[in-house]
């Protein structure tokens, strides 16, 4: 056994005899849920919702005669464990220990690459992707492509609140009254627009072929286009002119009571002095000597003054999320702080 | 029509998009050009699980090193397609309680919400949180204050992370109780109060920061605009690729 080996073996052995010793002597990882049954009565395009506590019994069926039921679990406390609409959640209770045991895969990367760690990594690759995936189907391709393409049908089905397209909102009436001709006329009429991202799309999806990849290139000519447009537009604005305005600043500064005000003075003048020179130390079209490499000298203090802000910005970031990871893991998991009471009277 | 036609496409339709932000008349242009856009992008995801799938399952099948890691990765990201797409654990919305499929995907509560709560945010977050120490322990091999550039780089971060911190206000707190032991406060306070690091960092993050921040924005805007207009003038084609496929 190398010495790798043996470090994570102690490591092992000394974090699940741990756990065992707070098993053994305390609760801990539990998660907890309270049930709720909801009723619905839907009435003149107004819904009346009945959240009852509890799983439904036939007093509240009885209750609700005409309405559509289902239930709902939401996030309890292990403190509101007595109350009898609440109950262990072992859905709940496995996701957390989940979560604290890749937190901890996590972690040990600190110590080294490791098998935990390479697997907490696959899985966060394919849920991310995963994730990706679900949000752009259903905020993308439903909402901005079959919203379009097949309007009807998707209020139908995936949309109800869909607002009907001033395009298509006779449509709707149409279809219901059967006229089908109609509605499949103004369809071809109106939605053909919407059928290019389709057929970009599909031509995108020829990236995967072994032979036909170049078709794929049209649709990415399109985006590259779209983005070069789109981003030339924005950042000229935000981040040329919005921030040029924003640099022209009065030198001389005067409270409201008209008395010099020397702090705001002095900012302002920072502020100009400072975008000014950085600026020149960003010109390289003339050598940076003389009077312009001096100002050119000054913008580099400025701009390491920026690095340096943000480097300690960035990391105090970093070290929040640490430090909020520690907290689930001895918060949520081992129930060994309670900064929030959530355990209170345990 | 390998190269001429993409190129073409990618100025006419960056061109319309500008166009589009200048002329009130053209603006359903643009919002064609955007919805497609938003369209694309998402169809993008697609193309993107699809290569995701056959790199992985070729290394599955040829049986490489580390296919198993693969294989978990297969896995999870199948079961978030399924969990996601059949809405498992998703409420109708209340006014509609007869459309099973029209409740929003991400409702707490439901299976998608879950794999989001207990995988994707513990290790995303658990991720991102050890690039504290990593960038700790490259900062403390790689500073050094070898010149005065390098010196106001050291002490600004070194001053930012104090400041952002409650060590800051209590020493600040404590410099000035020793300092009330000795002169009036009234005398020196309204002068040196800046000077507490907790201040200091204020000023550093909304003067200096400010300046130097602007300059590199500004910058970056000039960047974007000519890289922008190379591309829509056909100058960069990098992204059309080889004549290979």
């Amino acid at each position: 056994m190398n010495e790798n080996n043996r470090v994570w073996w102690i490591l092992f052995l000394v974090g699940g005899g741990a756990l065992l010793v707070r098993a053994a002597t305390t609760e801990f990882g539990k998660s907890y849920a309270r049930d709720q049954t909801v009723y619905v009565t839907v009435e003149g395009g107004t819904a009346e919702v009945d959240a009852v506590p509890g799983l439904p019994t036939a007093e509240s069926d009885a209750a609700h005669p005409d309405a559509a039921r289902w239930t709902r679990s939401l996030a309890a406390d292990p403190g509101e464990r007595d109350d009898p609409h609440v109950r262990f959640s072992w859905a709940d209770t496995i996701g957390l220990w989940c979560a604290a045991l890749l937190t901890l895969a996590i972690f040990s990367f600190l110590f080294g690459d490791n098998p935990g760690y390479r697997l907490a990594e696959a899985i966060f690759v394919g849920v991310s992707a995963g994730y990706a995936m679900i949000a752009g189907f259903w905020e993308g391709i439903v909402q901005l492509l079959l919203a379009k393409l097949i309007p009807v049908a998707t209020k139908e089905h995936f949309l109800p609140g869909l607002e009907p397209d001033p395009r298509w909102a006779d449509d709707w009436a149409r279809y219901q009254s059967g006229d089908l001709g109609y509605v499949a006329a103004e369809w071809a009429a109106t939605t053909l627009l919407s059928l290019v991202p389709l057929v970009f799309g599909v031509m995108l999806l020829m990236r995967l072929s072994p032979k036909g990849g170049w078709i794929s290139r049209w649709p990415l000519a399109f985006f590259i286009g779209a983005t070069a447009g789109l981003r030339l537009i924005v950042h000229f604005e935000s981040d040329f002119i919005r921030q040029i305005q924003a640099t022209l600043l009065p030198l001389i500064v005067f409270k409201e009571d008209n008395s010099f005000d020397l702090a705001q003075t002095l900012a302002n003048v920072t502020i100009v002095v400072g975008v000014l020179s950085s600026l020149v130390y960003f010109f390289f079209s003339k050598e940076h000597e003389g009077v312009f490499g001096g100002v050119s000298r000054l913008g580099i203090w400025f701009l390491m003054i920026t690095f340096g802000a943000s480097f300690g910005y960035t990391v105090m970031g970093r070290i929040t999320l640490f430090a909020q990871r520690l907290e689930f893991l001895f918060d949520d998991w081992l129930w060994i702080i309670d900064p929030l009471q959530r355990r209170a009277g345990l | 029509m390998k190269r001429t036609v993409p190129l073409f496409l990618a100025a006419a339709t960056g061109f319309v998009l500008i166009v589009a932000s200048f002329v009130p008349a053209a603006g359903s242009w643009g919002k064609y050009a955007v919805d497609w856009f938003n369209i694309l992008a998402a169809l993008a995801f697609v193309l993107g699980g699809g290569s995701l799938l056959s790199q992985h399952l070729k290394k599955i099948s040829d049986q490489q090193a580390g296919w198993g890691y693969s294989l978990v990765t297969v896995v999870s990201f199948l079961a978030t397609l399924v969990v996601g797409l059949g809405k498992f654990g998703v409420a109708p919305p209340t006014l509609h309680p007869d459309k099973v499929w029209a409740g929003d995907y991400k409702e707490a509560g439901s299976g998608f919400s879950w794999i989001f709560d207990y995988l994707y945010t513990p290790l995303a977050a658990t991720m991102f949180s050890i690039l504290a120490c990593f960038v700790a322990s490259a900062a403390f091999r790689a500073f050094r204050a070898k010149n005065v550039e390098a010196t106001i780089l050291l002490v600004t971060a070194f001053i930012v992370l104090l400041g952002r911190t409650y060590a800051a206000i209590w020493i600040g707190d404590q410099a000035d109780w020793l300092a009330s032991q000795v002169v009036d406060p009234a005398i020196w306070h309204p002068y040196v109060t800046g000077l507490r690091l907790d201040k200091l960092t204020e000023t550093i993050m909304d003067v200096f920061n400010t300046a130097g921040t602007r300059a590199i924005m500004i910058g970056i805007a000039l960047g974007i605009v000519s890289t922008s207009l190379k591309v829509l003038l056909g100058v960069d084609r990098s992204y059309l690729g080889s004549d290979d496929r």
